[in-house]
């Protein structure tokens, strides 16, 4: 997937949030919708099952105007969370410019944001992407569960973030931190233009 | 570097206003007559007040008024780089020589000349230079001159010497007039009052009130409603009225902003890329045309793959010049292997180099040493050669072979010829002289006489057939002559072969004939009747497999004074062997060759005839039969007879 393509001067930006399930990815994306500017937003996608977990996948186009003469779009897409839905996962994950890892921070679900970041870097290694240079950053959600359900930052740091990306603290379900992830991963997904790693 | 100017700093789109109004007047006045009037002129401000605003104007403005002017603009940080990356690859002084051959030099930034003696020194001495030929130099500076930290007494001096301005903040109406021109620049309209009520905000920085600016246009394009003066002294004054708790699109907005800053400085940031690698490359004495035509457009669809593609071009221009180099040194530093922007002429140079690289004509592998007799005239000759095998460019230096036709100079000489290549590093060249000529003027008509010289002086050896035949062919000579020199001094063979003395050569210089005669000449007699017994017998032997010893002393009785002779002997009488389907003996060739003593002539002269298989007497390497225009006189033959 190309970031930039010049001839036809547009930035599309494919963003995936990823997560075990549960962990409040679609939380993110029904936040941002509700913030866009109707004119601004595609209609959200979103297949879920009748207990309102996604089943398939989440899509929220942004159109984002003309920036610097390129028509910019930003695509968030979610992956189902559960295990067994890793078909899904895969497809959502190509050509991906960068990835949220959405975690929970329950301490209950440690091993579930264990298991699926680790889930996570087989994925990408299975599609040929280093894992080092793809843009990602860590939300740790749910922080405004009581303090004794929960994992601090940097307990959380500690347990996921090995190679140190950004990490935001989050209660997605307010919008605390939603935007800060996004705008903190666009940030580094934008700074790969000048890199010229993703330019058609 | 004209180009690094960006084409949106100009006068027109400066806006004047009672702070700068001095400055750019100044700033005009030497636009229009560089060199004559503030010279330097020296501008500073603090940040963000319009200095490479105004030092780009005043290079745009030049340029329109006299598109001849060379002008140039650079920071002082990319002088500095530029002039370390020159002295790095050795371009230092053609570094210096390029700004003074600019008639209008604008340098920003010079308040980063604190604590640099060197590049104060390098300033000051270009300053004088520039000022000395009226060439004008204006410079930009966030301080004025006397507060730059450890800067030289002298620089200051010379600043003192023209014009030191400064342009201070903008008042309140120029601040208005700033943000509607941008506006109108950017296509964005504001209700009435917006921008007036941003200007009275204070912000003195225009940079910053173009920031203030852009804000707005962001927060505009995702507001579902105009922009009213009041939010936006809120939106940039940054005073939140408590009332009103943050909308919930100013996430989004904030968000899109930042967006917007962040692609902005990336997609721009191609012009920093492109302007660091035409320093780097005009720094290492390449020409940079192409890549300054990129500056020039507004957008450039993919300037990695252009600058990779400059750089692909640089590394094959680098790789084909290295090449040329080795086969013509005297391409090496050639302007042809400089131009990324037309490979055509780099490509040209080396294909000529290439042509000259061939190998010279090498020595025939069918003649060697060891094929020839040894026999007491031709010892010393075999003694030479051998010599000269062995230590080639040491003792016998030049070798001349003299010696009539047929006697086995050409024989002799590639023979020594194959025995040099076998232990030699480099080609060695065996020809003729006729050859030889004839390669000049073919290089003379293809204009590659430098690349045919190449090919020669590279080989190891040199060993030239038919030396005498050489003579009238002045410019043959000429290049033989200088060929001489060069492999005598560098300790190199050379062997020549001559059918004359070379005391009888008629035509040849005399400054090379003197040159032969100071080496070792040996002379190749006429073969005796026992080596013609002898070359008849082996001949016999290797056609026919079987040396009659009688038949080989007849036809070593038959006047021939060269081996070919009797060579040629021995042919016809196995031709008339084949026909007369019997072996070849004495008698068959008494028929053959001598079937009726023939009367002589009355005037006892006979008539020119050839000795049969013949060709002209080029001794080439390839043609190795010679025209033997006159039989020896009757009184020859009894003689030879006799002997």
């Amino acid at each position: 997937m190309s970031l930039v393509n010049f001839t036809a001067r547009e930035i599309t930006c494919k963003i995936v949030y990823y997560g075990p399930g549960r962990s409040g990815k679609t939380t993110n994306l029904q936040y941002i919708y509700g913030r866009v500017p109707e004119s601004r937003r595609g209609r959200m996608v979103s297949l879920a099952t009748q207990t309102d977990r996604t089943l398939f996948f989440d899509f929220l186009p942004l159109e984002l105007g003309s920036i610097s003469g390129f028509s910019t779009r930003f695509q968030l897409y979610t992956v189902p969370g559960q295990s067994y839905y890793n078909a899904t996962r895969k497809l959502v994950l190509q050509g991906a410019d960068g990835v949220v890892f959405v975690a929970d921070s329950q301490a209950r679900r440690f091993d579930d944001n264990l298991e699926s970041l680790q889930n996570l870097q087989d994925n990408l290694l299975a599609q040929g992407v280093d894992v080092r240079q793809l843009p990602a950053v860590f939300q740790y959600n749910k922080q405004d569960l009581p303090s004794d359900l929960i994992l601090t930052q940097s307990e959380m740091d500690d347990a996921l973030n090995f190679r140190s990306v950004q990490s935001f603290e989050a209660d997605a379900l307010h919008g605390h931190g939603v935007f800060e992830t996004l705008r903190g991963l666009s940030e580094l997904v934008l700074k790969r233009l000048a890199a010229g790693t993703a330019v058609a | 570097m004209t180009v690094t100017l960006n084409p949106l700093y100009r006068f027109e789109t400066f806006v004047v206003g009672s702070a700068n109004r001095l400055a750019v007047t100044a700033a005009k006045a030497v636009a229009e007559s560089p060199g004559t009037v503030y010279n330097p002129l020296f501008i500073y401000a603090r940040p963000g007040l319009g200095k490479t605003h105004l030092l780009m104007g005043i290079g745009h403005a030049a340029r329109a008024i006299n598109p001849g002017l060379a002008v140039e603009y650079l920071t002082l940080d990319e002088f500095v780089e530029a002039f370390h990356a020159a002295i790095a690859a050795g371009h230092g002084e053609a570094y210096r020589k390029r700004f003074l051959d600019v008639d209008l030099l604008l340098v920003d930034d010079v308040q980063f000349l604190t604590h640099r003696r060197e590049m104060q020194a390098e300033l000051l001495r270009l300053t004088d230079a520039l000022q000395t030929t009226n060439r004008q130099i204006v410079l930009t500076s966030d301080r004025p001159p006397a507060e730059i930290e450890a800067l030289d007494e002298r620089l200051i001096r010379r600043f003192a010497g023209g014009l030191i301005i400064d342009v201070s903040a903008p008042d309140y109406e120029t601040r208005v007039a700033i943000l509607r021109r941008k506006a109108e620049e950017r296509r964005a309209s504001f209700a009435g009052g917006v921008l007036e009520a941003v200007a009275t905000l204070g912000i003195d920085n225009v940079r910053e009130l173009l920031g203030a600016l852009n804000r707005l246009i962001a927060f505009q394009a995702v507001s579902e409603a105009p922009l009213g003066p009041e939010q936006a002294r809120r939106l940039i004054g940054g005073e939140q009225s408590a009332s009103s708790p943050p909308a919930p699109r100013d996430e989004f907005s904030e968000f899109l902003s930042e967006v917007t800053a962040t692609v902005a400085q990336q997609v721009d940031a191609w012009r920093t890329q492109v302007s660091a690698a035409i320093l780097r490359w005009e720094g290492e004495g390449f020409r940079i045309g192409r890549l300054e035509r990129l500056l020039e457009q507004e957008m450039v669809a993919d300037p990695e793959r252009e600058l990779r593609a400059f750089q692909a071009d640089v590394e094959r221009l680098q790789a084909m010049q290295a090449e040329a180099a080795e086969l013509a040194p005297d391409l090496a530093g050639s302007a042809g292997f400089r131009d990324p922007g037309d490979l055509a002429v780099a490509e040209a140079l080396l294909a000529r180099a290439r042509e000259g690289a061939h190998p010279p004509p090498a020595p025939s592998p069918l003649w060697r040493l060891e094929d020839l007799l040894e026999v007491p005239d031709t010892r010393m000759a075999l003694e030479a050669a051998r010599v000269v095998a062995e230590e080639p460019g040491v003792r016998y230096n030049p070798l001349v072979i003299v010696g009539p036709s047929g006697v086995g100079k050409t024989h002799l000489l590639h023979a020594i010829g194959n025995r040099l290549a076998a232990g030699a590093s480099g080609p060695v060249a065996c020809l003729s002289a006729p050859e030889l000529t004839g390669e000049l003027i073919e290089a003379i008509d293809r204009d590659a006489v430098g690349a045919w010289r190449a090919r020669y002086r590279r080989a190891s050896a040199l060993l030239l057939d038919d030396v005498h035949l050489i003579a009238d062919k002045d410019r043959t000579q000429d290049e033989l002559f200088v060929l001489f020199n060069l492999l005598f001094e560098s300790g190199r063979q050379m062997i020549f072969t001559s059918s004359l003395p070379l005391a009888e050569l008629v035509g040849v210089e005399v400054r090379l004939r003197t040159r032969l005669e100071g080496g070792l000449v040996i002379e190749l007699p006429p073969l005796e009747r026992e080596v013609r017994e002898r070359v008849a017998a082996r001949e016999l032997d290797t056609r026919f497999g079987n040396a009659d010893a009688e038949l080989a002393a007849y036809i070593a009785s038959r006047p021939a004074d060269s081996a070919r002779a009797v060579q040629l002997l021995v042919q016809r009488v196995m031709e008339a062997a084949e026909l007369a389907e019997g072996p070849p003996s004495a008698r068959l060739a008494q028929e053959v060759l001598d079937p009726a003593p023939a009367p002589p002539t009355p005037n006892g002269e006979p008539a020119p005839r050839s000795s049969g298989v013949v060709a002209p007497s080029t001794g080439g390497a390839r043609s190795r039969e010679k025209m033997v225009w006159e039989w020896p006189g009757i009184g020859d033959r009894v003689l030879e007879e006799w002997r």
